[in-house]
């Protein structure tokens, strides 16, 4: 069978000595960085991201960088478990439960359901990438100049729509997002854009300094406001082992969890946070014992952290079969690939199936590490959770300083860091919320040589859009999901959604 | 009427960007819907984008928001400069004082910090990342730059 015989070449790529180390190192620092408190895994995969391009190898670079993502998410919910400080909105989640369950002396159990709940909806969501990337390749191979602009007008919309906060603002933070992605050289005419008259930037902004500017350094900015120290309840973590009625408690939960997560994923826009969302919703209602819901419930930690694995997995399915992210780490995952010269899109799975499927299968593999990785050492994690934040950030800043120049040795790229670090924390500071920005940066030159190619083969008609089947019902969504959001209904729960988010 | 100051001046950004990016792309070729010219599109954007802005200061006079709350003036301060002063002085300098110049400044962002900590850390920071960027990674960096006499 076709799928096994894939899986197989992905394994076989996947566990070289050469990769597994690299998927190795990828998941320690993950973790490692995605535990310190405070960084996000955006900003600790923005951030590590020069790193994996002194790999020459793309194969290995994209397999450190999943592992990196998995590892950064899975730090995350150890902060939200221990300090009650979520790393990201989808831990945010987990740290309602799970601190409590902290507090009551039963860290170790939450971190190891945690744990559990993230390798079984880990495993089972590679499996669907596996089965559902093929036939999507299929269809995507399919599609036109005209089908790929309406796609990603539908990503973007969508990533809009999981915002939180104001939906104006969200939109024109896409739309700044895609004129900043403008900025260089039209690929038409060699015209000269937006780089106010300085050569160094005829190639565009650089990805990783807009990166890290809007997500690492805004960060550190915010953290720099208020600096309280930070109580650890947990000095340290015993007993790892669920009994068996936590084993009972939990199954259904992460069965429900992985199920949602792996469907709402897809979703483009942030669909992982969206899936602990709804799961932790979903498993309050279905409890015996809704009571228990935020005073320590397990069921509260295994089916959120099950939905948000599961979801951050299958968000990978629209970045290989259509070369769109979903959120904005998959817009890194773009950045990088096109830094490693491979071009996003259907064309990654039939031309280069070594590294399409070892991809795949190091993300099972990366899962495995994790397990092995975190039990043992969360010790380690929760020393690391002591040191002071005013030690890390000039070591960050130091890391990001290197990393940035040594992407395309242009020092006019760490010129670009420090004024998207003062715009990312002034907007923030604003309430705007980043991650749409992100996307429109990395989206805007494919937006717009779509755009024109579509323009180019309907001679000028822009009728175009909506008269080829496809490219009309991609749009036809992207119009309704705008409508619904704005509907005044949607809006108050959306809102009172995001607000446990804060 | 109440004015919502972090609407106001949110939006007032988003419109100084779309004047930036629409000036700019009436000096350029707008051609036809046709055949696009580089200031087509991105024209279109920023008009978008001025109209979007437009809307948030309209909403800022309506609905009163939260205060924009204390900025990190001095995080600002110390931490935006230090990946200039690291591209300022790389060629000149070389990697291992720009390095250790660069950490040291952006250590004084935290009120927290005391000057024999921000030298050991910034000693060792420069140590290390000499070690596995250089040595390890082989990075091309010079290490000292001819004004410290190296070549």
């Amino acid at each position: 069978m076709d799928l096994f015989d894939n899986l197989a070449l992905g394994f076989s790529v996947a566990s070289t000595v050469y990769n597994l180390g690299f998927c190795f190192i990828g998941v320690l620092l993950g973790t490692l960085i995605g535990v310190l408190p405070g960084i996000g895994p955006t900003a600790t995969i923005a951030m590590l991201l020069p790193i994996t391009f002194q790999i020459g190898d793309p194969t290995a670079a994209l397999i450190m960088l999943a592992g990196i993502y998995y590892g950064a998410q899975y730090g995350g919910s150890t902060t939200a478990i221990l300090i009650n400080l979520p790393g990201e909105s989808s831990s945010a989640v987990t740290a309602i439960d799970g601190y409590q369950m902290a507090r009551k002396g039963r860290a170790g159990v939450a971190l190891a359901t945690a744990a559990i709940g993230s390798f079984f909806a880990g495993t089972v969501s590679t499996f669907l990438v596996a089965l559902l990337a093929p036939p999507l390749t299929a269809i995507a191979l399919q599609f036109g100049a005209a089908e790929y602009f309406s796609l990603m007008v539908l990503g973007l919309i969508s990533s809009i729509a999981l915002a939180s906060g104001s939906i104006v603002k969200a939109l024109a933070m896409v739309v700044l997002g895609l004129l900043l992605g403008l900025v260089g050289t039209d690929i038409y005419t060699g015209t000269p854009r937006f780089n106010l008259g300085i050569r160094e930037y005829s190639d565009g902004l650089n990805f990783v300094a807009v990166a890290v500017g809007v997500f690492g350094i805004a960060e550190i900015l915010r953290n720099l406001e208020d600096e309280h120290e930070r109580s650890v309840a947990i000095k340290k973590v015993t007993s790892l082992f669920p009994t068996r009625e936590d084993w009972k408690r939990m199954a259904a939960p992460i069965l429900r969890g992985t199920a949602l997560g792996s469907a709402l994923g897809v979703l483009p826009g942030g669909g992982a946070i969206l899936a602990a969302f709804a799961s932790y919703t979903v498993e309050k209602r279905v409890a015996r014992n809704p009571d228990e819901f935020g005073k320590g419930a397990i069921e509260g930690v295994a089916g959120p952290e099950s939905a948000n694995n599961a979801g951050a997995q299958t968000s990978f399915i629209p970045l290989l079969t259509l070369g769109i992210p979903a959120n904005p780490v998959m817009a890194l995952m773009i950045g990088a690939m096109i830094i490693q010269g491979i071009v996003p899109g259907p064309n990654v799975a039939t031309e280069q199936p070594a590294l399409f499927w070892g991809i795949i299968a190091s993300m099972w593999i990366g899962n495995v590490m994790l397990v092995i990785l975190n039990l043992p050492l969360v010790g380690l994690w929760v020393k690391l959770l002591t040191v002071p934040y005013y030690v890390l950030f000039p070591i960050i800043m130091g890391f990001c300083a290197i990393g940035i120049y040594s992407v395309n040795s242009n020092i006019y790229d760490l010129y670009s860091v420090a004024f998207f670090g003062l715009v990312g924390y002034l907007l923030v500071k604003l309430r705007c919320e980043p991650a749409p920005l992100l996307l429109g940066f990395v989206l805007g030159p494919l937006l717009e040589e779509n755009l024109r190619r579509a323009m180019i083969l309907s001679r000028g008609d822009f009728s175009t859009f909506v008269t080829r089947p496809i490219s009309a019902t991609l749009l036809g969504i992207a119009a309704v999901v705008l409508i619904v959001v704005l509907l005044p209904s949607v809006r108050r729960k959306r809102e009172e959604v995001f607000v446990e988010d804060e | 009427m109440v004015i919502d100051r972090a609407n106001a001046l949110c939006g007032a950004i988003f419109v100084a960007f779309g004047i930036y990016f629409a000036s700019v792309s009436l000096t350029m070729d707008l051609g036809t819907p046709f055949r696009m010219g580089p200031g087509f599109f991105p024209l279109f954007l920023a008009v978008a984008l001025m109209l979007l802005g437009l809307v948030i200061v309209a909403q800022a006079t309506r609905v009163a928001g939260e205060p924009i709350g204390s900025f990190a003036l001095r995080g600002m301060a110390f931490i935006l400069p230090a990946p200039v002063l690291f591209a300022v002085t790389l060629k000149d300098l070389g990697f291992v004082p720009s390095i250790f110049l660069s950490t040291l400044l952006a250590s004084f962002a935290s009120a927290k910090m005391r000057l024999p900590v921000a030298l050991v850390l910034a000693v060792l920071m420069t140590a290390f990342t000499t070690l596995v960027f250089v040595g390890g990674l082989g990075l091309p960096f010079r290490l000292f730059g001819p004004w410290l006499g190296g070549r």
